[in-house]
């Protein structure tokens, strides 16, 4: 009944509250990191990817720039295309393979796996973002002389971020949840917990009735978060005057009285006027 | 004779194989003010587009200062050619203020008081000083537009391109643009101006150029063009679009 659920997560908390709470500071140590790097991997990959080059650019730069696609697709069509739990796999036990050393460390490892996993995610999303910016934008930055990286970093990104930040909430509550299957290679992050704890007592239900509400509350707080960042990043909504334009009327007309001069009537004097 | 900014030879665009452009000569000097009217699709905007190299010429040279940029890096020459758009493509990130620094800053190098000297002086200068604050979608067609002329002239250009600078606004807006492209005209500006007002282009101008179907049919002084022009083609495009 409710009451024995009750008291066995209590007894359950008592004795393991602690390491449940490591559980989750790992879970989201994790996720949060993993995201970051993911969205750097991401944002660089979709710069990479929409280098321009015309008729006029030489061979090199050409060829150059078409591998720089083929390797961003290869890696995007990889890591989206095969499930994280054996990439885990893959990169943990295949390293003294190919490399001759293991990475003895879980948590670079996890990091690791998670943030190139989430870049190859975010490659497209940032890749679908840059796409949807209006062509002006970045004519608009061409024209007073910016290069693609200036016109990148100062207009583009900081609109396409924006515009993406609902996938990159998207990527990070999906990184809190799936972030369990590091557990594969040992990494004890709030899933591990559980099944350590309710191994050691088996309390299967309570344990899971947990892990249920602990991770709710993970993502319902990142979601929260994540409007407000949202909100903060579309700027104000109104603005202060300095002071009145003299150009327009209040009512939006242009039709100034005549008498009350222009601004322009310093540099107008050469100007005689419309002819009618 | 004054110092010659600008000289096109032979310039010729085509998408695939469709001609835009057939082989166009044309100059600027300082201080000209050069209005590109013609019939829409005998490809004005393609001309302007492709003399701030936003288009690819497909061949041909164009010579600023003597130097064939066609060769060079685009970036560079950009700046030195401010462009005003159709559609003003402010930078929607940005307030007022940044659009009209951020060139400054990023390409030129400018420090950033400096930079907003400059930006404060030409957001005056365009009656756009009171919106510094506001951001490109909170403010009006025209006041845009203005807000865009600014910018380019923030980065103390040579040359002003106008590509179609009232066609986006509503009638009730295009006083205010034509205005501030007057007074830059009357302060001796160097602009080149693509237009459907045709009072600016008499008015305004020193120059007249017209365009049908990818060449310079006509070109010379506006009273020239607009009272006694040679070609028939030029005479019925100016009798259709002033009787409208």
């Amino acid at each position: 009944m409710f009451a024995q659920l009750l008291s066995d997560i209590s007894s359950l908390w008592a004795r393991y509250g602690s390491v449940y709470l490591q559980g989750i500071a790992n879970t989201l140590i994790l996720a949060v990191t993993a995201t970051l790097i993911g969205c750097i991997i991401g944002f660089f990959c979709g710069i990479l990817q929409t280098i321009p080059y015309g008729l006029n650019d030489n061979i090199f730069k050409k060829i150059l720039l078409k591998l720089i696609r083929i390797i961003i697709r290869v890696y995007v069509e990889v890591f989206r295309g095969t499930p994280m739990i054996l990439q885990a796999v893959f990169i943990y036990y295949g390293m003294p393979y190919f490399f001759g050393i293991a990475f003895r460390d879980i948590w670079t490892v996890s990091i690791v796996v998670v943030s190139v996993n989430t870049g190859a995610y975010m490659a497209e999303s940032v890749r679908g973002g840059i796409m949807s910016i209006d062509v002006g934008q970045f004519e608009g930055a061409k024209a007073i002389g910016m290069n693609h990286w200036q016109t990148m970093l100062h207009i583009i990104l900081p609109q396409t971020l924006r515009n993406i930040m609902p996938q990159i909430g998207n990527n990070y509550i999906i990184n809190v949840k799936d972030t369990s299957v590091m557990f594969i290679i040992g990494f004890s992050d709030f899933f591990a917990v559980h099944k350590m704890v309710s191994g050691a007592v088996f309390k299967y239900f309570p344990s899971a009735f947990m892990e249920m509400g602990g991770y709710l509350i993970l993502t319902l707080v990142a979601s929260f978060l994540l409007r407000k960042m949202e909100k903060k990043l579309a700027g104000k909504s109104n603005y202060e005057l300095v002071n009145t334009d003299q150009l327009v009327m209040t009512a939006g007309t242009y039709n100034y009285p005549k008498e009350a001069g222009s601004p322009f009537e310093e540099v107008n004097k050469d100007y005689k006027g419309e002819k009618k | 004779m004054s110092e010659r900014i600008l000289e096109i030879r032979h310039l010729s665009k085509a998408f695939g194989s469709h001609a835009v452009l057939k082989d166009i000569d044309f100059t600027v000097d300082r201080g000209d003010v050069t209005s590109i009217i013609g019939a829409s699709g005998s490809g004005k905007s393609t001309l302007l587009r492709c003399i701030n190299l936003l288009e690819t010429p497909t061949t041909g040279e164009i010579f600023f200062h003597g130097k064939d940029v066609t060769k060079e890096k685009a970036s560079a020459y950009r700046a030195k050619v401010g462009m005003v758009f159709q559609n003003f493509n402010l930078f929607s990130n940005l307030s007022v203020l940044d659009n009209c620094m951020i060139g400054q800053q990023k390409v030129s190098r400018i420090p950033k008081e400096e930079a907003k000297k400059r930006a404060l002086y030409y957001l005056n200068k365009v009656g756009m000083a009171p919106y510094i604050n506001a951001r490109p979608n909170q403010i009006s067609g025209g006041q845009k537009q203005r807000v865009a002329i600014a910018r380019a002239l923030a980065m103390e250009p040579e040359v002003l391109l106008f590509d179609e600078p009232t066609s986006a606004l509503d009638p009730e807006m295009v006083g205010e643009v034509l205005d501030v492209m007057k007074s830059l005209a009357a302060d001796r500006m160097t602009m080149l101006v693509v237009t459907h007002e045709m009072a600016f282009a008499r008015d305004v101008s020193t120059h007249v150029v017209y365009m049908a179907d990818g060449i310079i049919e006509e070109q010379g002084k506006p009273e020239k063009i607009f009272t006694d022009p040679e070609s028939p083609s030029t005479r019925s495009f100016l009798k259709r679009i002033l009787n409208e």
